[in-house]
């Protein structure tokens, strides 16, 4: 589902002396149907780099970004618009949203995008921030004053809103307690099991362990690191 | 100097061409704002100076002249109008609406019906439909030119949002044969069925603000409306006082400071034609 | 109500098609270029960001697109028909129905002597509509689309704050079922709470509608929110263009590097 080959980025820094700082080069991996893969490397390997990459929100410097049959490293910015609606989601570290749009509708925005009812996009993010232990009195709020992990937890319900066939996952249970965990890595291997390929980033060892099926270290993709 | 030097009708030679050939396109262009170098009259603005280069550039020394002040022959400005054209034209005068050739009114058309061969000149103040609701010049010659006329409706969709009804009881616009929407002059709402199909030439003169417009003979002219709030003509519901008449536009005439009034025919001709074969109204007298 | 089906020519566009497509598009003051050479698709239900500073050329390029201003060189074709070669009565005729534009100031695209339901009406009447219960009906309908009360409507909008003034707007240009929207700083004058809520508005608007936007802001954190997009531009020459949120967290050209690190961050 998801399959990179050689990717190289590098970042120009034009208002420092044209700078260019080579952060990754011939990274590859493959993540399939059903499977996750966690990344791993110390921080500043370019974890969260490969992610953005993967999701089209940094540019590749070269090398082939597939997921499912689109190559983002070329992709137009609409069929990558496009992808993120139907085929890839991702949950990030941080929650962006308007403000003052109660949490309901911020979790169930997804869904709307991709022309599903207001009541059953609705129903289904009802269902998730239930799950997710998100009181029923703070849906009409909006997230922008909750609490970090509040916010995580809206956020992920917003990424599994709806069942996008490939999943990108930055730190999901960061900032969670153990019940909230326990529910995460839950819908994670329900993901899993309606053949979701999963890519992550997982500090906690042992969620790490029990979602993982694989782990690919980026210290070997990056320049400098790699010796 | 002789008589030579002056001109028939007030006017110059030229001017009165150049008059008549913005008539001529008036005629030519139904219901279309033709400019022309409107002249100083020797009265002032608002008191018929369109109006009266109009009718200086129509009349012929054959002509037999009518004018009318809201309908009245015996107002200071239709007095002072009729005089005028006695004096620098030279022509007949007459009350009398059928023997008429040349009629100048100011905000009225007279009940009697007009008749092919008579001509019938307006007074203009405002001859822009559009103008109240928009102010710049170029955009309403642009609205006019690429029939851009929402705006007219918006208009009447202020009247009945405001007032339930349409409001606009004069100077109501009118359609002339589907293309230009044109501002009748300020005459009652009432006159605006005469102005459609009319067998006599209609012409309106705007001397400040320079425009000749006109409609030919037999001219379609509709009243804008709503389908659901279609135009409707309005008098005051009485008969005339004088003349006993049920359909013509009236006057108001308050009589004393103890609320008497009395209602009558706003066209004076039209009141006196019909007290002379006899009709007598509630306060009437027999003549 | 008697409209005709060619005044609102709501015709089902083939979603891969681009809906407008600008190519080489120069406008010149003398010597001076207000913008030059810019070339972009844009397809329906899409929201494309036009970022820069004053002067930049964004507000030249809208009102170029927007047929405002005549553009010297290039080519915009709009749903298959050349813009630049119509007639000005059917560009004005586009403008009305099928295209909105949508001012920084509401004073600019609202008619401040008339009431909120005679300003929702106008498009409407202008393209044929001569029922007023029916034209009346409809701007209750999108007064409260934009959360406008109902009884306001007979109000001017003299008597609206800022913001209403800015949805009444959003309203009567939306009226007619517009595919392209143009909006000029559609946020500029609003306190922030206000601007929150509108921008929530035309993201509900964009979706449901499935409207094609083209937003001309400075604002980093508008277009981020809005334009899925985005299109940056300097002395009137597009330096980048690109996914709104890649420009914005990876920019590539050293204008917009400055652009986004002098953003103040909140």
């Amino acid at each position: 589902m998801i399959r990179i080959e050689n990717l190289a980025k590098s970042f120009t820094l034009h208002n420092q002396g044209g700078a260019v700082i080579p952060v990754m080069a011939g990274a590859a991996l493959a993540v399939g149907p059903g499977e996750c893969v966690g990344l791993t490397g110390q921080s500043g390997a370019g974890k969260s780099t490969l992610m953005r990459m993967v999701y089209g929100n940094y540019l590749a410097a070269g090398g082939r970004l597939m997921v499912g049959a689109l190559d983002v490293a070329t992709a137009e910015p609409r069929d990558i618009i496009a992808l993120r609606r139907r085929t890839l989601g991702y949950v990030s570290q941080f929650l962006r949203v308007v403000p003052r749009v109660p949490t309901l509708d911020v979790v169930a925005e997804p869904l709307l995008a991709l022309g599903s009812p207001v009541d059953a996009a609705r129903d289904r993010a009802a269902s998730l921030l239930k799950r997710l232990n998100i009181p029923e009195r703070l849906w009409s709020l909006s997230p922008t004053t909750f609490s970090g992990g509040e916010q995580q937890r809206v956020n992920i319900a917003r990424g599994f809103a709806h069942a996008y066939p490939a999943l990108l996952l930055d730190e999901p249970t960061a900032s969670l307690d153990a019940a909230n965990r326990e529910v995460v890595l839950t819908l994670i291997e329900e993901a899993k099991a309606r053949g979701a390929a999963i890519l992550g980033i997982f500090h906690d060892e042992a969620a790490r362990a029990r979602v993982c099926d694989r782990l690919v270290d980026v210290t070997g993709f990056t320049p400098g690191l790699a010796a | 100097m002789t008589d030579q030097a002056y001109n028939f009708a007030y006017l110059d030679e030229q001017t009165k061409r150049m008059i008549r050939r913005a008539i001529l396109k008036a005629i030519a262009v139904p219901g279309y704002q033709v400019p022309f170098a409107s002249r100083e009259m020797p009265m002032p603005y608002g008191w018929g100076t369109g109006g009266v280069q109009v009718t200086a550039a129509c009349l012929v020394p054959e002509d037999r002249l009518k004018v009318i002040d809201q309908g009245a022959d015996d107002t200071t400005n239709a007095v002072s109008i009729r005089r005028f054209f006695q004096r620098t034209a030279g022509v007949a005068v007459t009350e009398v609406t059928a023997e008429a050739t040349v009629i100048q009114t100011r905000h009225r058309i007279p009940e009697t019906p007009l008749t092919e061969g008579q001509i019938l000149v307006y007074q203009v103040p405002i001859p822009e439909p559009l103008r109240f609701l928009e102010p710049r010049e170029t955009e309403t010659r642009k609205m006019h030119a690429l029939e851009e006329y929402g705006l007219m409706h918006v208009k009447l969709y202020e009247d009945i949002a405001r007032h339930g009804q349409i409001a606009t009881s004069y100077a109501y616009p009118v359609k002339v044969e589907g293309r230009y929407v044109m501002d009748p002059s300020p005459i009652p709402k009432f006159d605006n069925p005469k102005l459609s199909g009319n067998p006599a030439i209609q012409l309106f003169g705007a001397g400040r603000e320079q425009r000749i417009h006109a409609l030919p003979p037999w001219t379609k002219a509709v009243s804008l409306d709503f389908d659901d709030h279609p135009f409707q003509t309005s008098k005051a519901p009485h008969d005339c006082d004088l003349c006993g008449a049920r359909d013509s536009y009236l006057d108001e005439v308050i009589t004393d400071d103890a609320g008497g009034r009395m209602f009558v025919c706003s066209d004076t001709d039209f009141c006196a034609g019909r007290r002379a074969k006899g009709h007598v109204g509630r306060l009437g007298e027999a003549t | 109500m008697t409209l005709h089906s060619t005044e609102f020519s709501q015709k089902i566009h083939d979603p891969d098609q681009p809906l407008l497509k600008v190519d080489g598009l120069t406008k010149r003051y003398g010597p001076r270029i207000g913008c030059a050479d810019v070339s972009f698709d844009l397809y329906p239900g899409e929201v494309l960001g036009i970022v820069g500073e004053s002067g930049s050329g964004k507000s030249t390029l809208l009102s170029c697109l927007a047929g405002h201003q005549r553009a010297d060189l290039g080519r915009i074709s709009y749903d298959g028909r050349d813009v630049l070669g119509m007639s000005e009565t059917e560009r004005r005729r586009l403008s009305r129905t099928d295209w909105a534009y949508v001012h920084q100031n509401p004073r600019d695209g609202l008619r401040m002597g008339v009431s909120a339901g005679g300003n929702v009406g106008e498009r409407l009447m202008a393209v044929g509509a001569r029922h007023y219960g029916d034209i009346r009906g409809k701007a209750v309908d999108w007064l409260g689309r934009v959360e406008i009360a109902a009884d306001r409507i007979d109000d001017r909008p003299t008597a609206f704050s800022g913001g209403m003034q800015q949805r009444l707007q959003i309203a009567r240009n939306l009226v007619t079922g517009p595919r392209l929207v143009f909006m000029d700083e559609p946020t500029g004058g609003l306190d922030v709470s206000v601007q929150a809520r509108l921008l929530d508005l035309l993201r509900g608007l964009v979706r449901d509608l499935g409207l094609s936007v083209i937003i001309v802001t400075h604002d980093l954190a508008v277009v981020r929110l809005l334009a899925h997009r985005l299109m940056v531009m300097r002395s009137g020459r597009v330096v980048e263009q690109g996914l709104t949120d890649q420009v914005l967290d990876d920019p590539q050209h050293a204008y917009t590097q400055l652009l986004v690190s002098s953003v103040l961050q909140v």
